[in-house]
């Protein structure tokens, strides 16, 4: 099922959904795996992986430590491609792939993509590449039915959010304000009025990323959002009170999703 | 945005979704003032005045005998204020910042020499600095660190990656995305996503444009060739630019480091180590691995010191324009030592890169040919740095007897 499809299914149970962020390798492979386990468990709606690279320039202190422990470890891109394809078909919630364009460019944007689809992953976000260098990537992932997931900011206009939804599949990325990822972001009435502008330029959901702390935060953006994003606390969480942390971390910030029986099932064999 | 600055297949616009409308103002202040014959006026007025531009073109009478081969000239970018080629970009785009209303510049540093000049401009404009330096060169580099804070610049020691230039370039771009509506980014060299790699080129290209004036009236003729050394590649595509159209051998030279076949280098074009890939927003030769990490790089001189190219370089490179070589750390020392030693003339460890290569090709020239070297920039204001790599012991002792009298 195609992943707006699924979301869409999702939202009919809960108004918000959460979507978590991690860097594949870090701390290690194997602990990797455990966190999305725990993730899951917790009752996580969809993930973003992370394959790790040397110059992660969008990304705050916290994930740009996580990626530079990640190689000095091993990480490498098949390694990576390995660990996704095993979670994907171990848990039953989509998984996108987060990287930076180069690791497709070296890898062949094509065979990339196809491996992607192959591996059991729904999409990508690649924070560095604007439509306008994407053609062969947004071409493939059209033909493998992948959902390229295109970024709102504060400072898009109206116009070019019109132009980035026209490529965009399965939800688009907002960020929520100004600066890299892991910074303190104010949930205020600005917020509020750049959502209201993202949501009348497309009718995909709507996922709000960086700086989503606690539940307040994911309180405020109910029915103004479809997604919260949490990317940074938790990979702050694990590496100062361990993976087994996370879960009441993840289940504290949505009741709804405590109480919820979907998101836990594991697919069987 | 009109164009996304491809040369070739190199170039692009690379960039996170919140950086689009920053760049976007940019790219249109750029076209507006390079079709402004004011603007230039006013450049060429500053460089006049705060600067010593034009810079002299200096014949090398004693290499020229000392090598038996083509005359040598020297473009003389060290005589620029805080010492090098850089304050020709800095400057320039200093006054555009200005135009834009911006209040606050930023800039990365490796060695300290970008750093400097954009804090000095930025004292002479009257704006808020702040400079990104890698742990790693704010530990080398002291001089230029005191100097940066004395020019009133918040200097910022970057402890991620590998703690040098490229990891200061990411660090600025991370400032600019939180701080883009008071703030422009004074990227120093040739690189990174479009305008940059095209507007500190135009802004370099005065360094050309004399030189080729200069060698018409002071020998009557072009030169056979040209040298320059090449980092990010901003010194190089200065000079080379007015000579694309002539009868003119263009010569970049890169760091070997310790040797192209050690690993230990930063030659992206000259080595048969670097593959095409996108990093820093652009899309150039890199030195990566397989998977598109990028690799260490060593060189003894900082400003050579750069996983990437110019995607301008790369365009030339492939089209034949530009023939590209490589010196080592122990020849570029050598040459350095035969400079100072013939000429008087102290260059940049950086600079003496395209002396070395210069070296190796003059005896194989006619009299009747002239070669220029461009000098990007002076090697004396780096003593600390430049005495470690001749390790002369006389220094060495002066240093301990320093250190020895501030921690008594």
């Amino acid at each position: 099922m195609a992943l707006e499809m699924v979301l869409r299914n999702k939202l009919k149970e809960k108004d918000i959904l959460l979507m978590t962020h991690i860097v594949l390798g870090y701390p290690s492979l194997e602990d990797s795996f455990r966190i999305v386990e725990t993730m899951v468990d917790s009752g996580v709606d969809l993930m973003e992986l992370q394959i790790p690279f040397s110059e992660p320039i969008a990304d705050g202190p916290v994930i740009v430590r996580a990626n530079q422990r990640a190689l000095e470890r091993g990480a490498t891109v098949e390694a990576c491609l390995d660990l996704a394809e095993r979670v994907a078909r171990e848990f039953d919630i989509p998984f996108l792939i987060m990287t930076y364009y180069n690791i497709l460019f070296c890898y062949g944007v094509r065979d990339f993509v196809s491996d992607m689809a192959k591996r059991g992953l729904q999409g990508a976000i690649i924070p560095d590449l604007p439509p306008e260098e994407g053609h062969d990537y947004l071409e493939a992932m059209q033909t493998h039915d992948l959902a390229p997931i295109l970024i709102f900011s504060p400072t898009t206009s109206g116009m070019r959010m019109k132009y980035l939804e026209s490529f965009g599949r399965g939800f688009i990325y907002c960020v929520a304000r100004k600066g890299v990822t892991g910074a303190d972001t104010r949930f205020s009435t600005g917020l509020d009025s750049y959502l209201a502008g993202c949501r009348k330029a497309s009718s995909l959901p709507l996922a709000v990323g960086f700086g989503i702390k606690e539940r307040a935060n994911v309180d405020f953006l109910r029915g103004k959002a479809d997604i919260a994003v949490i990317g940074t606390e938790t990979i702050r969480l694990v590496e100062e009170q361990g993976i087994s942390s996370v879960g009441g971390f993840i289940r504290g910030l949505s009741p709804v999703t405590a109480n919820s029986p979907g998101g836990v099932e594991a697919k069987g064999k | 945005m009109l164009s996304r600055g491809y040369y070739g297949e190199f170039g692009g616009v690379f960039i996170p979704e919140i950086l689009t409308t920053t760049f976007d103002e940019l790219a249109e202040a750029f076209e507006k003032v390079k079709s402004d014959p004011g603007f230039w006026q006013e450049y060429s007025h500053i460089m006049s005045t705060y600067s010593c531009r034009p810079t002299p073109l200096s014949f090398a009478e004693n290499l020229t005998r000392h090598f038996g081969g083509a005359h040598i000239y020297i473009k003389r970018e060290d005589l620029n204020h805080t010492g090098a080629h850089k304050a020709n970009n800095v400057m320039g785009q200093g006054l555009l910042a200005k135009r834009m209303g911006k209040s606050r510049v930023i800039a990365e540093t490796g060695a300290g020499q970008h750093g400097v000049a954009t804090a000095t401009m930025a004292a002479r404009f009257g704006f808020k600095c702040t400079v990104y330096m890698g742990e790693m060169d704010v530990e080398r580099q002291r001089p230029n660190v005191f100097w940066m804070e004395r020019l009133g610049a918040e200097v910022i020691p970057v402890i991620d990656g590998t703690r040098i230039l490229k990891d200061a370039i990411n660090e600025a771009f991370r400032d600019w995305v939180t701080n883009m509506d008071d703030t422009h980014y004074v990227l120093g060299t040739a690189c990174g996503p479009h305008p940059f790699p095209e507007m500190v080129s135009y802004f370099q290209s005065i360094i050309g444009k004399e030189a080729r004036e200069q060698s018409l009236k002071n020998e009557g003729k072009l030169p056979a060739r040209v040298y320059a050394c090449v980092g990010g590649g901003s010194n190089a595509l200065g000079i080379f630019s007015a000579f694309l159209d002539d009868r003119v051998e263009l010569v970049g030279v890169e760091a070997a480091g310790e040797g192209l076949d050690t690993g230990r280098h930063a030659s992206r074009l000259a080595s048969n180590d670097g593959s095409v890939g996108v990093a820093q927003g652009y899309k150039t030769y890199f030195l990566q691995d397989r998977d598109g990490q990028m690799k260490e790089t060593h060189s003894v001189a900082a400003g050579l010191d750069y996983v990437g190219i110019s995607p301008i370089l790369a365009w030339h490179r492939e089209k034949g324009r530009i023939r590209f070589e490589a010196a080592t750390d122990s020849e570029v020392l050598d040459a350095m030592s035969l400079t100072i030693k013939k000429e008087g003339l102290i260059p940049a460890l950086e600079s003496a890169h395209a002396f070395a290569q210069a070296f190796k090709e003059a005896p194989d020239l006619s009299a009747d040919d002239i070669i220029l070297i461009n000098q990007s920039g002076r090697g004396d204001k780096d003593i600390f740095t430049i005495a470690e790599a001749f390790e002369d012991p006389g220094w060495k002792a002066f240093i301990q007897k320093k250190g020895n009298e501030y921690g008594a």
